[in-house]
Order: structure tokens, then sequence, then C-alpha cells
């Protein structure tokens, strides 16, 4: 019984596994899915599922399988994220259309022109994917979808009452996409902490004192150790300005995440590239540190994060005075080969989505300085990089 | 056993008592994720309140260990007695303190055992706790006895999704996530809490509070739980419908809002959200 619904879910690369298809067919047998269908999905999901982030896959496939309406990957395409619609109406439409539009009456209307432009849109792109404007110049492609996403494709002819649970798709916001907050940061870099004890003894050894008082031949001999303190010690460097720009808020969300997981968290900011000064306070960057001194301050245990997009002239890596702010003496490239020297364990986190870095020269020879250590700024990138780190 | 239907002090939703009447059929712990403060502790007491069972409550903290949940042999005690000449000393089962899980296996009546957030703890908390779960049995290695549960307890997990559970910890559960509830589910919420609360007010209070929650880049949106206190604050205060409904569609700053928005930042760009749609006007 349902075993092509199994397998359609593990090809969907769902992690589900035989002991919990069981468990669905167990419940199954103890009459819990009722007669309704809406009941059978809720069973099927507890069963199935254990993770709100592989929600919005199972609704799809189970959309799907038990449908058969919809293709599986017909379901993806033509969503655009609502906030990007409108962060972007001011460029898609020009200002009389915008006039026209007021006048016509507000958001709605905006959005149905909006739509007619995308499909427009979507038609000259059609060649290859179905994915609007997967051509690389267009910034729909960027996204994919996204939390709170308006469903572009399918808005007419669609009975609002026929619509079933799995069909609304609300978890969508909870798929493990680019969207990181503060606390999934937090739950990455956790992976970085290193216990050790240090300090005041302050509790209470068990064991040692065991020890202790047998070889004291059995009066007590309390024995305290110190309390343990996480021992990583990190060394953050941002990028900011120019191209950053729109990382920002990434980037906020991670420094402040940093902030509360380490007891010695340094962090320096550089643009575009790190050369001969970094400073410490973005507004005031008169006060600039000279990079030797950085790299000569901290001890190589430092753990080194560089986080930047990467996106830059290749020049300001590769030749003396390719910096875009101030004439360099020594090429962008010799910094990071010593940054990298100094500290061993360095990784780069990069805001810009992988499948974009190849279209960068500048990323590939940073990726290459590195030694391959450049990540995406998720979930998975950060875990990832978390790894190499420890 | 008697189905969940949710009580007089708490509404589930049919895909949540689906979730819970699964649970206990299957014998399989509940895992329940969801928003901060959208009634998941609660649900624990609550199944235990609507199934007439007693509640044993394991609060988990970052220290603590899953071997606590079973039992804690007091050595210091013992070797404290031995130096005194305690007669008790003699026997080792007088020094083993019980744990939550202990005490639930030992029951009479098969109780529900709450294991409140347990994402707080260690990373290899869950899988300490993988067989005595399965199986619902221990052995207490001090005493070489093995504690069998007489009935097998509801089991309902909680987690803030702090950190990852393993696997093979998940794959014993049934899973459900809380979702935020929607408009009617509220209304539904918050008659149970505020039986004589007045129809505007409530009307006026909801709308409020349902576009907080959409102003775009807030830090923490209100939950549910801090949705019922400030209808609290609300009623103690006497406030009117009227002091709550924003004049001709703009955005008011509703009273006591101290309740609801919990970070100074959100606190500044939501005056600064109200303060833009005015001077639009």
């Amino acid at each position: 019984m349902f075993i092509r619904f199994f397998l359609a879910l593990k090809d969907a690369r769902l992690p589900v596994s035989i002991t919990e298809y069981l468990t669905l067919m167990e419940a199954m047998k103890a009459g819990l899915a009722g007669t309704e269908i809406d009941s059978f999905y809720h069973l099927a999901r507890g069963c199935l599922v254990k993770d709100e982030r592989n929600f919005d896959k199972f609704d799809r496939v189970f959309g799907t399988y038990f449908q058969g309406m919809e293709n599986l990957f017909e379901a993806v395409e033509g969503e655009i994220p609502e906030e990007w619609l409108k962060a972007l109406k001011d460029r898609v439409l020009s200002e009389e259309e915008k006039a026209a539009i007021e006048a016509l009456g507000g958001w709605d209307q905006l959005m149905e022109t909006l739509r007619k432009r995308l499909e427009e849109q979507k038609e000259r792109h059609e060649g290859g994917s179905k994915w609007i404007g997967t051509a690389g110049t267009s910034p729909f492609g960027a996204y994919g979808y996204h939390p709170e996403g308006v469903r572009i494709g399918q808005v007419k002819g669609r009975n609002r009452r026929a619509v079933k649970v799995w069909d609304r798709r609300e978890f969508r916001n909870y798929d493990d996409k680019v969207e990181l907050g503060t606390r999934t940061i937090k739950i990455a870099l956790r992976r970085l902490r290193r216990w050790a004890r240090e300090g005041a003894a302050t509790e209470l050894d068990l064991a040692g004192t065991i020890a202790a008082t047998a070889r004291n031949a059995g009066s007590l001999d309390l024995k305290l150790v110190p309390e343990r303190h996480n021992k990583v010690k990190v060394l953050l460097c941002l990028d900011v300005g120019g191209s950053m720009d729109d990382h920002i808020r990434v980037c906020d969300e991670l420094f402040s995440a940093a902030r509360s997981e380490f007891k010695h968290l340094e962090h320096y900011y550089f643009h575009n590239c790190p050369y001969e000064r970094l400073w410490r306070d973005n507004v005031r960057r008169q006060d600039a540190v000279d990079s030797w001194n950085v790299l000569r301050l901290y001890p190589s245990d430092y753990k080194l994060i560089f986080v930047g997009d990467a996106a830059m002239s290749p020049y300001e890596i590769v030749e003396p005075g390719g910096s875009v702010e101030h004439w360099n003496k020594e090429a962008g490239g010799v910094w990071i080969q010593r940054f990298v020297d100094q500290f061993p364990n360095a990784v780069w986190l990069n805001p810009t989505p992988e499948p974009h870095w190849r279209y960068s020269s500048s990323t590939e020879l940073i990726q290459g300085l590195m030694k391959g250590r450049m990540f995406p700024l998720t979930l998975a990138g950060l875990d990832s990089a978390m790894k190499i780190l420890r | 056993m008697s189905k969940f239907e949710g009580t007089s002090s708490y509404i589930a939703t049919d895909d949540l008592k689906t979730a819970v009447n699964a649970a206990i059929t299957l014998e399989r712990p509940l895992l329940v994720k969801g928003e901060p403060g959208t009634g998941k502790t609660v649900l624990a007491i609550e199944i235990a309140k609507a199934l007439g069972k007693p509640l044993i409550q394991w609060h988990i903290k970052s220290t603590t260990k899953a071997q606590q949940g079973l039992y804690e042999y007091d050595a210091v005690s013992r070797l404290r007695d031995s130096q005194l000449g305690d007669p008790r000393v003699g026997d080792i089962s007088n020094y083993i303190v019980r744990g939550k899980l202990w005490e639930a296996f030992e029951a009479d009546e098969a109780p529900v055992l709450l294991i409140d957030e347990i994402d707080k703890a260690d990373i290899e908390f869950p899988n300490d706790l993988l067989l005595e779960l399965d199986r619902m049995e221990f052995h207490v290695y001090e005493t070489r006895q093995t504690v069998k549960a007489r009935q097998r307890p509801v089991v309902v997990i909680t987690s803030n999704n702090e950190k990852d559970l393993p696997d093979a910890f998940l794959r014993r559960c049934f899973f459900h996530y809380i979702r935020f509830p929607d408009r009617e589910t509220m209304e539904r919420i918050v008659e149970v809490h505020f039986p004589r609360l007045k129809r505007d007010v409530l009307n006026e209070a909801l709308t409020s509070f349902f576009d907080l929650r959409e102003v775009p880049g807030l830090k923490k949106k209100p939950s549910t739980s801090e949705m019922l206190d400030w209808l609290k604050l609300l009623l103690a205060e006497d406030i009117p419908a009227e002091a709550l409904r924003s004049k001709d569609g703009q955005k008011t700053i509703p009273p006591l809002y101290g309740a609801l928005l919990k970070n100074e930042q959100d606190i500044h760009l939501f005056e600064r959200l109200v303060f833009l749609s005015k001077r639009e006007r």
C-alpha cells in the first residue's frame, strides 16, 4: 500500500525511512486515517516528515501523487516573491504606468500588470528551462522561489474552496533556502564550539573525588574542577560597501549571531579585498589598523572567517594598485595569501548564490587562494564551513 | 483509549487532534515544534487534563543529562554517610535517586510525560534516550535491576529548533508542527480565554494584532501567548474598541503595545512606519 508514494517521497529526496513507512501502515491499520483525505494527509505527514523544512517538499509530492494533475516541477514554476515584486515595481514599470495604475486602483492592479509583464518575459525565455528568466541577466533567476511567494502561474480558474491543504503550500517558508535568520546562523556556528576547562575551580569533580577518597583510605577528599568555557577564538573579517550593500542584512545577522557565540571574537572590516589596512569601525574608517599588526597580534590558532561577495575587478587581486579606493603597494592576492598562511583554519563565506560564482573571475581567483574553502552563506554552506574549521 | 478533542481551555485544530490521537494509539512519542508562544508546553498539560491522566513534567536545561531522567547515584552522600558510620551505607539502593522517567514508568496509571524543550540539552541527549523511549525500560547498573514501564506513558516532547535532533531519534517520533493560528482559530482561542470580551473590542484587537504581525522586518513577531497577555491588559484597563480602531485606514500605535513588541528596534521600526503612513495622508 502506498509503496509508490513512499518511493516518490524518496525520489524527491525526503529523508524517509522504512521504519516510518511501517509506522504509517500501523496507523492506517489502527484506523487513524479515517475516511477523509485531509486527515490521511496529516497522518502521513506526521509519520513520515520530521522537519518542517521538508513539509513543502512533502506537500508537492503529495499533491502530485494524489491529484495527478500537477507535475512535480511545474508546481515550483512561476512563483515570484511578493516582496521582490514590491521592490521591483519601480524598476519594471515606467512612471506613466505607475500613474495609470494609481488611477485604476492600487496594488491588485499593479500585480496584475506585473504578472502580464512577467508572462511576456517567460515566453521569451522558454527555450530551455521553464523557470522565469534563467538566462542569468534576468534578476528573477536569483531567487527561484521564496517565502510568501505569490503563485503567478495559476491565478485564473482556481476554485478557492477546492484548494487543498497541501496545495496551499504554506510551509514554503521553512524550506531550507537562502533565508538565514540569526537563530539558524547560531545553530551552525555552534558547531564550532569547543569546550575547555579554564578559570576558577567551582564544579565538583565526582570521578576525581571518588578516586582521591579511595586513595585517602575512605576519608572524604573533595576535588573541584573549573567550569567549562567555550575556547574557540575567531577572527571575523567582513567586506563592506559597494556590491556588498545588498547583503548587509545577512552579514549583520551573522555578526550578531557570532557575537554571542564565542568568547574571543575579533572583527575587522575591509572593502572588496583585504589590503594593508583593515578597520574596526565601519563609520570611522580613518581609525585603520595595519594589517601586519593584525597578522602578528593573533596567534595562528585563531579561526579566520572572511565574509564577502568576492565580486570585484580581478586587478584588485592580481595587480598592485588595483584597489578602487587607494594606491596599494601589494596586490590583494598577496594579502589574502598572508592571512591564509598565518591562519591555516580559514574559510570564505560568500552571500551570493553558489551557481553565480563561476561567472565572476574574481570569485574564482579567491576560491583558488582559499584553496577551495569558499562556501555560500546558507545554512548548508555554513555547516560545511564549520566542519572544515573544526 | 479515549480520544483527544481539545479541552474547554485549549483549541486544537484538526491536524493537531490527528497528531495527538495517532501518537497515543501508536504509542510513539509526539514531537511538537512551532513558533515560541503557540502553546507547545500547554498542549501536554491539556492532553493530561483531557484524558484524565497525571502529568509528569521534565524541563530540560543546557546542563541536563539524559541519565538524570532515569536515575542518579548520589555517591557524595554515600561517602559522607560512610564516614559517619550510617548503617544505610550498606545498601546502594538508598543512594539511587529516581528521575522523571523512572517516576513515569512506575506510576500506577499511565501518565502523560512532558519532556520540555529537548533542544536545550546537549546534542547527544536525544540519542541517550533512544532505547528508553522505544522499549520503555532501562537498566540500573548499580543495583542490577531493570525498570520497565507498567503502562506506556504518553510522551510529549517539545522543541524550539535550537538544535537539529538526530535522525534515529526523529524516526521513532510522531511529528507535529504547530502553525501560527489563522484569524478564525485565533478568535476561538480568545473566546475560550476571555468569554466576556466584547465583540467589537475583539475584532479591533485581532485586526491590529494581525496587522502588527504583517509589519515587514520585525525581529520577533508577537505570538499567541503575547496576544492573550495583551488582551488581558486591555481588559484590565478597560480600553474601549474606539481606542483600537484605526481612523480612516491609518495605522495607529495600539495601546499597551509593550506586551506585543519586546524589542527596542521593533518598536522604533513600528513607530517610524506609523509616522510615515500618517505623513502620507
